[in-house]
């Protein structure tokens, strides 16, 4: 059994070295083509018809207006009529023609009857929810009742985060080619190796006649993992089109309304303590909707949030249905919801104990799965941001309207690497390519794929041809999850030393050296510590005389932990330092830190672009981020990027971030990132706001309008 | 420019979004770039109605003149993507909001999605393109690149042309400068904070590159 273990820390050429990633001259220079830059020749251009309406079902359809448009090339209907449509947005009919506007025209000529049924599409009013509410369940640890009758100290709250969309740049959508029998699609998806049989069954022919092509891909955060409608009907259009290509991305308000949400999540909070902080008792009332289908997924399991070992809790969840377009996986599903609430509630009890919500996260870290991470977490991240200068008891109680707080959230998660296969092949001139069915959503999965390949050869990461994007290479998992860097650098490590192994048995006779005593290092095959019994790379590589090898390697998520490459369980502490105009309502951020582990850090540039952008995410959905719907036309009303607003630029404030990168940490092995730091930001913001103004605003986003409501709820009482 | 153009666009930008910003106050970080810089909305003089169907225009793009048949409401953001392959500019909000088809057309930065390609004709049009020929990078676009200012990357040529023309007018900003300069283009990815470091290094490397 080969060796496949990571060099030591210290040994590392490549690996744990800030390296700046592959695609960045490409993507900064606009050359890197995405698949909705494509114009292949012959194109044909649609668009869909969708339903303005919340509930109804449809009378009549009438296409022909459509179909006799001069350059309307295919017209199909996907909903019938008879059929019920639960949600507005809902796709009804699909053209394509010589150009957007005419389809656009087309699609506007359609004529659908509809007759108009009664909907629901807000759920924040559980009371109004009527039969469209179903409860989950109860779940009990502990005696909760006995615990809230012997508290010294309790706490109660509502708090609410509403629906909010992915928002993708690139909208979802694909350019799809159906000839004969074969179809080739080049999608924006985050699971390139699975798109072919998510797009196989609806279109009735085999997986392995579809081909799919992803080089770049412009944002997905969990909303682009199957095939879609629209990809259907791209591919159907295609063939009714007689196998001209036809693109289809959707539309800014389509893309808002239909291609995604993050589930909302409410909830009624009590909360209980001793006198001296420790924390002895939960309960949750929690109610939330991912559309139509209910959902929500806040898991029982993950409540409190963290510090799920507290004693005694009561956990109640309701779903609620409502006629507003499907929830999908969005960057760490449930969790930031869940911080919200939970880091809230948990803020709230230490205000009314009078103690610093640091000592109390700290004080209670034992009922952590991770008390020594969490405690070193916790007391870095107050360190950077001066918590023993800057924390004061709740309401900020210096003169003017400016009020300044501190706040805390946390995070926890999973990340262990997917199911990944790689090919590593090598030539007899010395090339090296590396293959596998992944994709790189912007993390940098291209460089790090390449940084672990050139680490195992002891090459530069620029003499590695990285082969990723194409269905027809070895097969990767999606990207989701934060699973994706476990899964490839998992794979690549195994094909590359696979390989190597390979080198080494035709090199031991020829160098004299048997092959377990080789190494590969700065580009050279050497006897182990000893470079005068060498040769170079492309030395080594000629003696390959015709031949060609090409070794496999793959990561089964089963047996990862024990093999020690990759690890699960990432923490990550974030804290916010807010300045709210209590006159204006208007909050705003001075600064925000994370500390996170992610284990084994392979990259820590890329690493941290990562955190920032967690950070950020976390102020739009802290401070903007809202999906608003009116009840009584039963739609989006901010299906644009006007009002469905995300921060900017001058937004954010400052952002420090602190990688944990030690040994302790690295040889946990490598856990995905992705997630885990896009969790804690909007409690911390939230917890800040409350600490500042001296009162809880109970929904995010903290507009002007919430945070003047709460003040003057505050003054009423 | 031909006095014909100069009428087109004053009456175009009576009801131009920037017009309403302007009058409004908002989107001051757009504003105080020059990005969207006061128009007045005089009176204009009737100009022949062009369209409904395709007109050949000319679009003079990183200095090159092509020749085009678009219709009169395509804008120039879709038609250099879609007629002329230029997609280094996106098409994101497509009603100016997110600054992901940043051009700069006269030497002044503009949203390709709110500009129509028969406003364009005649003027010097300026995309990612032109910054630099492969495999050079502008400085701007390395600054990108060694900030790590870019994810996914979709937002990124908006960005960087904002970038180039905030620092033509501003070659030695502040960090609230960049701030309010790059208040009209959105990232979703969360790549700000490189961008803040991107900009600022890109406005070193170009004023040392003149005065070298």
């Amino acid at each position: 059994m080969p060796n496949y273990s990571w060099p030591p820390m210290d040994k590392r050429r490549i690996m744990g070295q800030r390296i700046s990633r592959l695609d960045g001259p490409v993507k900064a220079s606009g050359r890197a083509k995405y698949n909705s830059d494509l114009n292949p020749q012959g194109l044909l251009h649609a668009t869909l018809l969708t339903c303005p309406h919340a509930h109804a079902k449809i009378k009549s359809i009438d296409t022909k207006p459509a179909e006799q448009m001069k350059g309307v090339a295919a017209v199909r209907v996907i909903s019938k009529e008879g059929t019920e449509i639960q949600w507005a947005g809902t796709e009804v009919v699909a053209i394509a023609a010589e150009t957007e506007a005419i389809a656009i025209d087309a699609a506007r000529a359609i004529k659908v009857e509809y007759e108009i049924l009664p909907h629901l599409v807000h759920e924040h009013d559980l009371a109004a929810a009527g039969t469209r509410a179903r409860a989950s369940g109860e779940t009990i640890e502990g005696d909760p009742d006995k615990a809230f009758a012997d508290a010294e100290v309790t706490s109660e709250g509502e708090y609410g985060i509403p629906v909010i969309t992915h928002c993708c740049l690139e909208p979802h959508g694909s350019i799809v080619q159906w000839s004969g029998d074969k179809v080739e699609a080049w999608p924006s998806t985050q699971n390139v190796s699975g798109f072919p049989g998510s797009l196989a069954q609806p279109l009735s022919i085999p997986a392995t006649q579809i081909h799919v092509h992803m080089d770049y891909m412009g944002g997905g955060f969990g909303s682009k993992f199957t095939a879609d409608r629209w990809d259907v009907e791209a591919a159907q259009l295609s063939k009714a089109a007689g196998g001209r290509p036809v693109k289809m991305f959707l539309d800014r308000a389509t893309e808002l309304t239909i291609a995604g949400v993050r589930p909302s999540a409410y909830a009624k909070i009590k909360t209980a303590a001793k006198k001296d902080g420790t924390f002895t008792g939960w309960q949750s009332q929690t109610w939330a909707s991912g559309g139509f289908a209910g959902g929500g997924g806040l898991n029982a399991t993950l409540f409190p949030y963290v510090y799920t070992k507290v004693p005694n809790k009561r956990i109640n969840h309701t779903a609620v249905s409502i006629n507003a377009g499907t929830q999908r996986a969005w960057r760490a599903p449930a969790h930031p919801q869940i911080s919200f609430l939970c880091c809230s509630a948990l803020e709230d009890l230490a205000a009314k104990l009078e103690m610093s919500s640091l000592d109390f996260f700290l004080k209670n870290a034992d009922l952590t799965i991770r008390p020594d991470v969490y405690r070193a977490q916790l007391t870095k991240a107050a360190e950077m941001i001066e918590w023993q200068k800057n924390w004061h008891q709740r309401g900020d109680k210096t003169a003017g309207p400016i009020k300044r707080g501190l706040g805390i959230g946390v995070n926890t998660w999973g990340g262990l690497g997917h199911a990944s296969a790689c090919r590593t092949t090598i030539n007899a001139d010395g090339s090296v390519a590396v293959d596998l069915g992944t994709q790189d959503l912007g993390t940098a999965t291209r460089t790090m794929v390449a940084m672990v390949a050139a680490e195992t050869f002891g090459l530069g990461i620029g003499q590695i041809k990285i082969g990723l994007g194409d269905s027809r290479f070895p097969v990767s998992g999606a990207s989701g999850g934060s699973t994706t860097i476990g899964g490839v650098t998992v794979s690549t490590r195994k094909a590359a030393v696979n390989a190597l192994g390979k080198i080494f048995d035709l090199l031991a006779p020829i160098m004299n050296v048997p092959a377990d005593q080789l190494e590969a290092v700065d580009g050279r095959i050497q006897q182990k510590g000893n470079p005068s019994k060498s040769m170079t790379w492309l030395q080594a590589c000629a003696k390959l005389g015709t031949q060609t090898i090409s070794e496999t390697g793959e990561n089964v998520p089963r047996d990862a932990p024990k093999e020690g490459l990759i690890n699960q369980g990432a923490s990550g502490v974030q804290m916010a330092d807010v300045s709210v105009d209590i006159e204006t309502g208007v909050v705003k951020i001075n600064r925000i830190v994370a500390v996170q582990d992610c284990g084994l850090v392979v990259n820590p540039k890329t690493a941290e672009s990562q955190v920032f952008g967690a950070c950020i995410m976390s102020c739009c959905a802290a401070l903007t981020e809202e999906r608003v719907m009116d009840q009584t036309l039963g739609r989006v009303m901010n299906a644009d990027m006007e009002f469905y607003k995300l921060a900017g630029i001058a937004d954010i404030g400052e952002i420090l971030v602190h990688m944990d990168i030690t040994p302790e940490h690295d040889k946990k092995g490598i856990i995905g990132l992705g997630e885990p730091p896009a969790i804690g930001g909007v409690a911390a913001i939230a917890n800040a706001v409350a600490n500042a103004i001296g009162v809880r605003v109970p929904m995010v986003p903290l507009t002007p309008k919430r945070v003047l409501g709460a003040l003057s709820n505050r003054r009423m009482a | 420019m031909n006095p014909k153009d100069e009428g087109k666009k004053k009456r175009r930008s009576a009801f131009s979004r920037r017009g309403f910003l302007q009058g409004f106050g908002a989107g001051t970080g757009v504003l105080a770039t020059g990005v969207l810089a006061p128009e007045q909305a005089e009176a204009a003089p009737a100009t022949p109605v062009q369209g409904p169907g395709e007109v050949a225009i000319t679009l003079t793009i990183n200095g090159k003149p092509q020749n085009v048949k678009v219709e009169p409401r395509a804008t120039l953001c879709d038609t250099l993507r879609t007629a002329l392959d230029v997609t280094g500019a996106k098409r994101v909000c497509d009603r100016g909001t997110c600054g992901a088809c940043t051009v700069i057309v006269d030497k002044k930065v503009v949203y390709g999605c709110t500009v129509l390609a028969i406003d364009a004709a005649g003027k010097r049009i300026e995309t990612i393109e032109g910054l630099a020929v492969a495999p050079k990078l502008h400085p701007v676009s390395k600054a990108f690149w060694d900030n790590d200012a870019q994810q996914c990357g979709y937002c990124t040529p908006g960005f960087v042309m904002a970038a180039k023309g905030f620092l033509d007018r501003n070659p030695n900003p502040t960090l609230e400068q960049v701030k309010k300069g790059l208040g009209g283009n959105l990232c979703r990815c969360g790549t700000y904070v490189g961008i803040r470091k991107a900009v600022l290094q890109a406005a070193k490397e170009m004023q040392g590159g003149r005065n070298a």
